[in-house]
């Protein structure tokens, strides 16, 4: 026993100090590192020898990956462009984890070694501006970019929601989300007598034609929509101001209107009762077996969300169509932004053209991975093709109906604290709808969350409409 | 001058043996201070100042006395106490419950319980599940697609648009279950310890004098029991404070749905001290509101396990 115990302390003692050495080599090794130089010749010139990529999935990667000429993969976090090393430094979205990362990252960009700086970030349409207001991002014009040239293919309110005060557009998106009213055929064609688009499209060409549809939907023991929100973007990204001006919040009288649609809908069962995502229903009208009518949602929403690969699902069944809906908007979407004090910048350039603007690699794209591009006359092209066609949507041709919606949207009211804003007021809202408080209370419970979450923000203005 | 060299030899040596000691408390110490002294220090400095990161990433930092100790000490922050009240008594009174009738069974040689062994696992395990997944299981299978939804739909308790999730009563109760299926085990370990630790012949001799097992539980079992008692209350107690991960996993953070209990207005009513703490920090870094939140928090747990301390003990005394 006596001797286990010995040879025990042995062991754990060695383990101590062979820890301690190894944790002394890497530090040895990294001090040879930063002697040679930070900087490595390329086909572009002289740059630095790390490119570090900050996004929250796997998305950039796999099109990185599969379309940009010369990458090379090593591992799944890293990869090699000539002698560059692409570092993927990859933090999940849960939580808000994802921008702490980078947060972090970007404070710490003056002191870090060339090596260890962040050079390419991804961001969303909803918390751009955070990224692109400040000195953390560089305008695109400094990487060599001419926009109006360069970027003449790609539709406009990409660029606008990367676009600071001063005018610098200061990211750019291989994509472009506009999104549609989805409906099942089987139900519209019981319910309306007809599953023709252009025909649907009459009773959900505007609300009051929406409203009176799902009172007919209601009838036959349908529900016209699913969640609380599931109309909620429709009309924040219509709406006439934006979340937050001079460091004053206000509301505008398009969320109020939707807040009213939704407790009307919601008191007259036009809904499930749940809200966008949720575990309580909202999934359910994804299966055959469901009740509701229609979903609101762009391309990757039909395919990567409806569950449509699945047995005994709508997409499944080919039963899904596309129409414009009541108004036109759009739902998600990345840009690529290259972050201030990068020393990559011809190669950030280089990935930005190929990966953007560059129609062969885009339409190639949109083949692949069905992304909606951010290419006008690729998609013209596409949406004039008869042999493309989405068979979750028993073969229609959605590219023209969402190209014609994509040249309509406008982002002129957008603020850097549209993603809590949005996120806190569906959830007090819906405390509204369920019955759980009126619509006083859910705004003063909506200012308080605000508060602990942008104590830079005056709410004291805020009135219920 | 023998006897001064004497004492000087033993004075040495004991100071070269004590040396030992006090390294080997180093590690501690130095952990201690660097890793919570410190903080501790910190919390309360900052706790005077409102401090916060914009989201432009601009840093606020600025003197402002006990601005955020008022802001403290209105209805909301009240309200955030009472949540977290309710959700721990919820859970608290089956737990001590359960847990001295299953400690008292287990620990009774005269039942010689078969596979004793083999329950107290049982009853333990659901501590070692993560309360995060604990959360989320329970989440799912109380959503109206999940199976035990069905289950009571089709025991007829419940219609198919109920939603447990909607409302405070079935919230509260539905977390607490969580928390008390979590923790019953432990307490009951501890208890069983406890009562073990008893001396078999005060049971033999109450049994002689012709105790019913019930007297025998009332008269002996708990007094002797109180200091372990007092120690899972005082426990249990500061845990339920700080209660944060399944009330936060569950209502997504936003300690919804709203209820009106005892107050006037309607308000979050499964949002606890901690969440709210915990949503200051995380995205907006507010160091002075939540600083000071912890600092209150901290007396809180002070006074309320010293009162139970007091009561226990104090009881203690007047029964001898």
């Amino acid at each position: 026993m006596k001797k286990v115990t010995k040879f025990l302390s042995l062991v754990l003692v060695l383990a101590m100090v062979v820890s301690c050495l190894a944790a002394c080599g890497s530090k040895n090794e990294s001090k040879n590192d930063s002697k040679e130089p930070a900087a490595v010749k390329t086909e572009f010139g002289e740059q630095g020898k790390v490119l570090n990529i900050y996004c929250w999935n796997e998305e950039f990667k796999q099109r990185l990956e599969e379309l940009y000429p010369g990458y090379s993969k090593v591992d799944d976090a890293t990869g090699k462009i000539g002698d560059v090393t692409v570092k993927w430094n990859i933090t999940p979205n849960e939580n808000n984890a994802y921008q702490q990362a980078l947060d972090n990252a970007l404070k710490q960009q003056g002191n870090a070694n060339a090596d260890d700086k962040v050079d390419l970030f991804l961001i969303e349409a909803d918390y751009a501006l955070k990224y692109v207001e400040p000195n953390v991002s560089l305008a695109l014009a400094e990487v060599g970019i001419d926009v109006a040239k360069d970027f003449k293919n790609q539709y406009t309110y990409t660029q606008d929601i990367v676009k600071d005060s001063k005018g610098n557009i200061k990211g750019t998106s291989w994509q472009g989300c506009p999104a549609a009213l989805i409906y099942r055929t089987d139900i519209a064609e019981e319910v309306l007598g007809t599953s023709d688009v252009d025909k649907v499209q009459e009773y959900v060409k505007d609300w009051a034609s929406f409203e009176a549809t799902a009172a007919k939907m209601k009838e036959k023991g349908y529900t016209m929509v699913a969640g609380f929100d599931d109309t909620y973007r429709v009309f924040s990204n219509n709406a006439k101001s934006a979340w937050v001006k001079d460091g004053k919040v206000q509301i505008d009288d398009r969320i109020w209107e939707w807040v009213d649609q939704a407790k009307k809908f919601t008191d007259n069962g036009y809904n499930v009762k749940d809200s966008l995502w949720g575990d309580n229903g909202w999934k359910s009208g994804f299966d055959m077996s469901g009740k509701v009518f229609c979903y609101f949602g762009p391309a990757w929403f039909i395919d990567f969300c409806m569950n449509c690969s699945e047995p005994g699902s709508v997409g499944e069944a080919g039963k899904w169509h596309i129409t414009v809906g009541p108004e036109g908007y759009f739902w998600g979407g990345t840009w690529i932004c290259a972050a201030a004090g990068t020393d990559n910048e011809v190669l950030i350039k280089d990935i930005m053209m190929k990966m953007t603007a560059d129609t062969d690699t885009l339409v190639k794209l949109a083949q692949t991975f069905s992304d909606f591009v951010n290419d006008q006359p690729a998609m013209e092209k596409l949406a004039a093709d008869n042999t493309v066609g989405n068979k979750y949507l028993g073969g229609q041709n959605i590219y023209g109906i969402l190209a014609e919606g994509a040249k309509k949207i406008h982002i002129d009211y957008a603020s850097a604290y549209d993603q809590g804003c949005n996120e806190k007021f569906q959830a007090a809202m819906k405390e509204y709808f369920l019955g759980n408080c009126t619509k006083e209370e859910a705004l003063e419970n909506f200012k308080k969350e605000i508060k602990t979450l942008y104590p830079e923000l005056n709410t004291d203005d805020l009135k219920v409409k | 001058m023998s006897e001064t060299t004497n004492t000087n030899t033993i004075k040495h040596t004991r100071l070269g043996r004590n040396k030992w000691g006090y390294i080997f408390l180093v590690p501690f110490f130095v952990t201690f201070l660097v890793f919570s002294l410190w903080p501790l220090i910190q919390t309360i400095y900052f706790s005077f100042f409102t401090k916060y990161t914009t989201q432009m990433f601009e840093e606020v930092e600025e003197f402002c006395g006990l601005k955020n100790y008022k802001e403290i000490f209105s209805a909301d922050t009240m309200r955030l106490f009472f949540n977290t009240f309710v959700l721990w008594i919820i859970g608290f009174v089956p737990q001590i419950l359960v847990s001295l009738l299953l400690a008292s069974w287990f620990a009774n040689n005269r039942l010689r319980i078969r596979a004793s062994g083999f329950f107290k696992t049982v009853i333990y395990l659901p501590n070692l599940i993560m309360a995060i997944a604990f959360g989320m299981i329970f989440y799912l299978m109380f959503a109206r697609s999940g199976p035990l939804f069905h289950l009571f739909e089709n025991l007829g308790f419940i219609t198919g648009d109920y939603d447990f999730w909607a409302h405070v009563g079935s919230t509260r109760i539905l977390i607490s279950s969580i928390n008390f299926l979590m923790w019953f085990g432990n307490t009951t370990i501890l208890l069983m310890a406890g009562i073990m630790g008893i001396n078999d012949s005060l049971f033999e001799a109450a049994e002689v004098d012709g105790a019913s097992q019930f007297q025998v539980f009332r008269k002996i079992t708990l007094p002797i029991l109180k200091p372990i008692l007092v120690y899972v209350m005082i426990t249990s107690l500061i845990g339920g404070i700080q209660m944060f991960d399944v009330p936060q996993i569950i209502t997504k953070g936003m300690g919804n749905p709203a209820g009106r209990d005892i107050f006037k207005t309607s308000q979050p009513a499964i949002k606890t001290v901690i969440m709210q703490l915990s949503a200051s920090i995380s995205k907006s870094n507010n160091y002075g509101s939540a600083g000071a939140l912890s600092v209150v928090l901290l007396i809180v747990t002070g006074i309320l396990s010293f009162f139970v301390y007091l009561s226990m003990v104090h009881r203690d005394d007047n029964d001898k």
